[in-house]
């Protein structure tokens, strides 16, 4: 069965550091994806070759069964979503624009744009007064979840998550999770998510593939027991 | 307010047009008392013959105003046939004035008969000292080896200064040097007996000293004679022959004084002067009160300045947009401008002047140049540093590079390129007061005239204003900045 993302015989450098080589994987549509793996695994950079944010140095990266355009991106890009750790909110923008510039751009219509924003915004359970604020007034948690709207504003069929709910306490983000399956129930897409926290991907994940120093070394369903020590260290178990 | 500055600079620019058309005989002067008087006569002698003169006094030097002639700035100015040989031509000996004629033919300029005095060196003494030794001539010193010379440093150097004199007049005493503005005071005060001056300084009759004769004719002639155009109207050389002969050396050391000690305008002193020679009808004098000068010297001290910092805006922001990617290229923009900005303005202004000629093209392109650095060092700066992760994301979520740049970077970048521009534009105000000596007017004008006439109330005229408009230009930037910058961004963002 194909996917809606593939990769065949992906390769990938940093300088000197090989990060993929010969890489073959595909990613199916309708599921949420966790590539689960350590800082320095390679699971940000294959999330990057995804949206055309990185290149394959060899091999071919297809999404709705065509290689990622080389040029005039911007258009491919709209119909993915992406939200990442730290958030990247514009500061100089306040929430509603953050959320809607994507709509703004695609000439919506004002009334569009709200609609749209308080639908995202009431789904994430923000508080309508939180529109007008800057995303400095905001809580981590709070911009966070204004990331996600953000992501998702044009509705997007695939959604990138790169480590989109760490740093925050854990309480809110079991709370932020919750929100997410919400709107993914509400919103279904293709979610490919990238965390290092196990516990994070098999709560939100179908499918769970872990990498280890640009290598799979495991792909199978959610809620299945760690089997080697890598997995467990991932789960949090493994560090004596 | 940023309306209306555009549009009074819009309108300045077309009144200034249309001034160009009508052609107005352009009198030319440098920047010490006896030049703008002289360059005061010429104008009215014209304006009493219905012709429009514009002035451009205050030129800071002779090479400044006769790049000025040769190239049509002005039309004419008043020059000293010294000056025209040495400082010019670096000609030999002491040439007469169909030689300086011949070697300014080839430049398209003329010499009008010169006007009668001679403002050369000359050796002073006070009145009492004179009668005490009967001092009439130099070679009267000799008899006193006792005298005690206080001579200003340049005399003392010049080889046509004290070196040849001593030796011409075989004078036996020695000599000190002494700072020229001291001079006459340490005379008063009995401390020195003799010094050098001009031989039609003004201050020589304020202080009731006696000059010297040349009697062995040892220092070079400065004639005063107009320079014009050779192409100017024939009627309008006549017409500024007519000073001719008019002025001995002790008429205009008089006239200078009037200026220097009893603080008459220069328009009132010329006024009365040619009146008395029958060469204009009336003294009437259109004197243009503090406020109409005050007003036009602000309007094109802001059109020069907002011109030169409108066209650095656009340029630094153009510039530093085109290197920021690139490391190697953005240390070179900055290397560039920071070397321009070490060149000293007044150098720069003279550099400027076989280019550009004089004026206010040259100004507002010195002003240009010195407005790009703090602009482009601001403006490339602010893009080089903005939060990697926010670009990621602006390209991640799909926008093109010209909406990355509108809706993110520059908007991100204003901040810092605003304190740019309004470094910039302070800065220019300030420094837009050197253009004066470069004829392009300006609230500068006073401060030269200013200097010249030793005078710190119209220093003042120039400098007061300058400085309210600094401040202006500041309050009007924090404003702005205000305006379009959310608060939280411009508090990180702004330097102490």
């Amino acid at each position: 069965m194909s996917g809606i993302i593939e990769f065949r015989a992906v390769a990938k450098h940093y300088g000197e550091t090989e990060v993929f080589r010969g890489l073959d994987l595909d990613i199916h549509a309708g599921f949420t994806t966790a590539l689960v793996g350590e800082s320095g695994s390679g699971k940000s950079t294959l999330l990057q070759l995804i949206n055309g944010l990185q290149r394959p140095d060899a091999g071919t990266v297809s999404i709705f069964g065509h290689a990622v355009p080389s040029t005039n991106l911007a258009p491919f890009r709209r119909r993915i979503g992406y939200a990442v750790q730290g958030t990247g909110l514009f500061p100089h923008m306040r929430v509603f624009r953050n959320i809607a510039l994507l709509g703004e751009l695609e000439g919506w219509s004002g009334e569009a744009l709200e609609s749209r924003t308080d639908e995202l915004m009431t789904l994430m359970a923000l508080s309508e007064q939180l529109k007008h604020r800057y995303p400095h007034e905001l809580s981590g948690g709070q911009q966070q979840r204004v990331g996600i709207c953000r992501a998702l504003f044009l509705k997007p069929e695939i959604l990138l998550l790169d480590e989109p709910f760490s740093g925050v306490d854990p309480l809110t983000r079991r709370d932020i999770h919750e929100r997410f399956m919400t709107l993914m129930a509400a919103e279904p897409a293709t979610v490919v998510l990238v965390t290092h926290d196990m516990d994070e991907a098999t709560r939100l994940a179908e499918e769970l593939i872990i990498i280890q120093d640009g290598k799979i070394m495991r792909r199978g369903k959610a809620g299945q027991q760690p089997d080697s020590a890598y997995v467990a260290r991932l789960f949090g178990r493994g560090d004596k | 307010m940023r309306r209306a500055v555009l549009l009074s600079i819009l309108g300045l620019s077309i009144a200034s047009g249309l001034a160009a058309q009508t052609r107005p005989v352009v009198i030319g002067g440098k920047n010490f008392t006896e030049s703008y008087l002289l360059a005061e006569m010429l104008a009215q002698i014209l304006e009493s013959r219905s012709v429009t003169v514009r002035r451009q006094t205050g030129l800071g030097g002779t090479l400044v105003a006769f790049q000025a002639l040769v190239s049509g700035e002005i039309d004419a100015y008043p020059e000293y046939s010294g000056t025209i040989s040495q400082a010019i031509f670096q000609m030999e000996g002491d040439p007469n004035e169909a030689e300086l004629a011949a070697a300014l033919t080839p430049l398209g300029v003329e010499l009008l008969p010169a006007l009668g005095f001679n403002n050369t060196y000359a050796l002073a003494v006070t009145s009492e000292t004179a009668g005490q030794y009967g001092l009439e001539r130099i070679s009267d010193l000799a008899d006193y080896p006792g005298l005690r010379f206080g001579l200003s440093h340049e005399f003392r150097d010049r080889s046509d200064g004290w070196p040849g004199l001593k030796r011409s007049y075989d004078l036996p005493q020695d000599s000190s040097g002494i700072e020229h503005g001291l001079a006459y005071q340490a005379l008063l005060e009995g401390d020195i007996d003799v010094t050098d001056a001009y031989s039609t300084d003004g201050d020589l009759l304020r202080y009731d000293l006696v000059v010297l004769e040349d009697d062995l004719e040892f220092f070079p002639s400065y004639l005063a004679m107009p320079l014009v155009r050779a192409d100017l109207d024939p009627d309008i050389k006549t017409a500024l022959s007519l000073l001719s002969d008019t002025l001995n050396d002790a008429t205009m050391r008089a006239l200078n004084a009037e200026v220097i000690v009893e603080e008459k305008s220069f328009a009132q002193v010329a006024s009365a002067f040619l009146l008395a020679q029958g060469l204009i009808d009336s003294g009437e004098i259109e004197s243009q009160g503090l406020w109409p000068t005050l007003g036009r010297n602000t309007l094109v001290h802001l059109k020069l300045t907002g011109i030169a910092v409108l066209l650095a805006c656009l340029t630094g922001l153009g510039l530093a947009l085109s290197v920021y990617r690139s490391p190697s290229l953005s240390a070179g923009v900055l290397y560039t401008a920071g070397l321009l900005q070490t060149i000293p303005s007044i150098a720069l202004l003279a550099l400027l002047i076989p280019i550009a000629g004089v004026g206010q093209v040259p100004a507002i392109i010195a002003l240009f140049l010195y407005s790009l650095l703090p602009i482009a060092r601001n403006a490339i700066t602010a893009l080089v540093t903005i939060d990697p992760l926010l670009r990621r994301v602006a390209v991640a979520l799909g926008l093109t590079e010209l909406q990355q740049l509108r809706h993110v970077y520059l908007p991100l970048a204003l901040p810092h390129v605003l304190a740019g521009v309004r470094i910039a534009a302070v800065v220019s105000i300030g420094t837009a007061t050197l253009a004066a000596f470069i004829g392009a007017g300006g609230l500068g004008e006073p401060i030269v005239t200013g200097l010249a006439l030793n005078d710190t109330g119209l220093i003042l005229q120039g400098a007061l204003p300058a400085a309210l408009l600094a401040l202006c230009a500041e309050l009007l930037f924090e404003g702005l900045e205000r305006w379009l910058v959310p608060r939280h961004l411009l508090s990180a963002q702004i330097p102490g």
